[in-house]
């Protein structure tokens, strides 16, 4: 009698703990599906940000218009043949 | 102790009970409104960018708007205020709508600003979704745009090395499994079906300096000659590595409309008749069968001859030249004289080692092989015509490789545009004739030579002229192809370059005044970036500076 009691008290444990277990892990599971959403935007953000980014350094550098610039509003020429020197290497 | 566990499995007890028999309408429902959904990951498109790693092509995020008839046309007062931020007709739009109320699924715009895809995202109209997209942008315009062609609205290679390198360059989009409510907002990811593989990044051997300097000096050539298009390539000789390849009439690939003449990629997809370019590869057919040296005298007075009852001409009486004059003067009775004593095989078969009647093979969609007639069906006078450039034609790609394989000691590569493409050098003829034709080629810019105008300062250069008369239905017509073929610096070959400027239509037509002077501002404005030293670097140190400046 007392064995089935404590067979029944080790049974009872066992149940409740895994019930505890189981709300445990789904909250957990919950928990990190959403980080997991938010890192991705925010990985997804910083590609697109990036990308943008890309861009905007190539319009920003584009050869026409810094040679524009260079030319009309720094005034800046190329150097005269005799105003070259060559450096040996 | 033992009352608490016991407590505590009757209420889980309970609890099961609950759900299973006494709650079990209002779950099913409540499964009924979620759905398990496949959703597609999208995948970005890989970058292209330049040698020096300079973006080409870069796709970025945009959002598309899509409705759901039947949602939508439950709310008409909601289509005004959408067709108003989407600068579009209210009405036509609930007519598209009303033609389509069946689908759940149409397309209102593609690739919105992105103020405009907040704003509509700001109404909150029930049936209007936004989906993100991603859209491609090429910084460079139309300067890049014949080498890197454009994609479609769905994101597929149209033209160029978008079309050539689609599958490399395109990702997988992945798939996985979640679960979304009746709001169509994901409660829970299951999984993961498919891992979804972003595009791989394409590097090029372009150099966007060198191509924007090629492009600006065309336009403005092309311009200048009122002339219908043209092309420019420069390629590194050593590596065979094309660093800039441009063509007029260009296009804006980030709107590309459908101006299909301004599309084509010249360079690679039309072929010419390249005229006198044409005759140092028959002079190298000449040496090589050791039936002259460049010493060997050739008598062209006067300045005609016939052959097989056709005249050939040069422009003037030359009278007596050597085989280097030949090429100095451009002289087509010299180099008919010369050809002539070959045998129709050996000629044939030095064009075809320089490239000739070959597609490069470089991929590029719509390449062109030119053509080089079999030897076994040339009669006498087209024998005569292929040694200076007429019967046979050629992409201004080929006659950079061709050209480039005389300044690399005689080792043909394939043009490459990817870098770490395998293009090893194929010895196509003897290092010592290239490096005899490289000094007879050099001739070309000297006083006495056709090509003065393409000159570099402090440079050596050798090269060929070519102008030749288009065919036309009716024979060849007063409408020329003006060309130059060269490289530089002689002493130590680092870059070849090849101008075709189709079509003049001022008083110059002529290969030296019209493609010449192009080749060499491309030519000197690359020596520059690519800081190539001059041939003789000690002597001009000394004569370029400034006194005062040694002095000190």
């Amino acid at each position: 009698m007392r064995a089935k009691i404590l067979v029944l008290i080790l049974v009872l444990i066992a149940d409740v703990s895994s019930a505890l277990g189981v709300v445990y892990a789904r909250h957990e599971s919950r928990r990190l599906a959403i980080e997991l959403g938010t890192l991705e935007a925010r990985q997804d953000e910083g590609l697109a940000e990036w990308s943008r980014l890309q861009i905007e350094q190539a319009w920003l550098a584009d050869a026409s218009q810094i040679e524009k610039k260079a030319r009309r509003i720094l005034q800046m020429q190329q150097p005269e043949r005799t105003k070259v020197l060559v450096l040996s290497p | 102790m033992l009352l608490i566990f016991l407590g505590c499995s009757i209420a889980l007890v309970a609890r099961a009970v609950k759900l299973q028999v006494m709650e079990v309408d209002f779950l099913l429902g409540q499964g009924e409104a979620r759905y398990l959904r496949e959703v597609t990951i999208p995948s970005t498109r890989g970058v292209i960018s330049d040698r020096n790693g300079e973006p080409l092509a870069v796709s970025t995020p945009v959002d598309s708007v899509w409705v759901n008839p039947g949602q939508l046309l439950d709310y008409p007062e909601k289509i005004k205020s959408l067709s108003g931020l989407l600068n579009a007709n209210a009405e036509e739009i609930e007519r598209k709508l009303t033609q389509r109320a069946a689908r759940e699924f149409v397309w209102l715009q593609r690739r919105l600003n992105p103020d405009v895809a907040e704003q509509i995202s700001a109404l909150g109209i029930p049936g209007v979704y936004l989906q993100k997209e991603y859209r491609r942008f090429y910084p460079a315009g139309e300067v890049t745009s014949h080498v890197i062609g454009f994609t479609n609205i769905d994101d597929i290679g149209q033209e160029g090395l978008e079309l050539a390198y689609d599958s490399w360059l395109a990702g997988k989009p992945g798939l996985k499994r979640v679960i979304k409510d009746r709001k169509g907002q994901t409660v829970e990811e299951l999984g993961l079906v498919k891992q979804s593989h972003p595009g791989q990044d394409l590097s090029l051997t372009i150099d966007k300096r060198l191509q924007y300097l090629a492009y600006r000096e065309l336009k403005s050539t092309v311009l200048q000659h009122g002339a219908r298009s043209g092309s420019v390539i420069v390629m590194d000789v050593n590596t065979g590595e094309v660093l800039a390849m441009v063509n007029q009439p260009s296009y804006n690939p980030n709107d590309p409309g459908h101006d299909s003449d301004g599309m084509r990629n010249r360079a690679v997809t039309d072929v010419v008749e390249p005229g006198s370019v044409m005759k140092p590869i028959a002079i190298t057919s000449v040496l090589e069968n050791g039936l002259a040296d460049p010493a060997t005298p050739v008598e062209t007075t006067p300045g005609y001859i016939v052959v097989s009852g056709h005249t050939i001409r040069d422009h003037n009486d030359y009278g007596l030249l050597d085989v280097t004059g030949v090429l100095t003067k451009s002289s087509n009775v010299g180099v008919t004289k010369l050809a002539l004593q070959l045998e129709p095989e050996q000629m044939w078969d030095t064009y075809r080692r320089f490239g000739f009647g070959e597609a490069t093979g470089t991929g590029f969609p719509g390449e062109s092989a030119g053509v080089l007639r079999n030897h076994s069906r040339w009669r006498r006078l087209e024998q005569a015509t292929i040694a200076y450039g007429y019967g046979v034609s050629a992409t201004p790609l080929q006659l950079a490789q061709a050209y480039a394989a005389i300044a690399n000691g005689g080792n043909l590569r394939q043009p490459a545009f990817i870098q770490g493409s395998d293009n090893p050098p194929i010895s196509a003829f003897d290092p010592a004739i290239a490096h005899t034709l490289a000094t007879m080629l050099e001739t070309v810019t000297s006083d006495a030579g056709t090509g003065k105008a393409a000159r570099v300062p402090n440079y050596r250069i050798a090269g060929k002229t070519g102008t030749s008369r288009k065919a036309s239905a009716s024979g060849y017509a007063a409408r020329y192809v003006a060309s130059f073929a060269g490289f530089g610096p002689v002493s130590d070959p680092r870059l070849v370059c090849v101008v075709v400027i189709n079509d003049p239509t001022g008083d110059e037509y002529y290969g030296g005044l019209v493609a010449a002077p192009l080749f060499s501002k491309v030519m000197t404005g690359a020596m520059r970036i690519l800081n190539i030293p001059p041939d003789n670097y000690p002597t001009m140190l000394v004569e370029n500076s400034d006194p005062e400046r040694v002095q000190r």
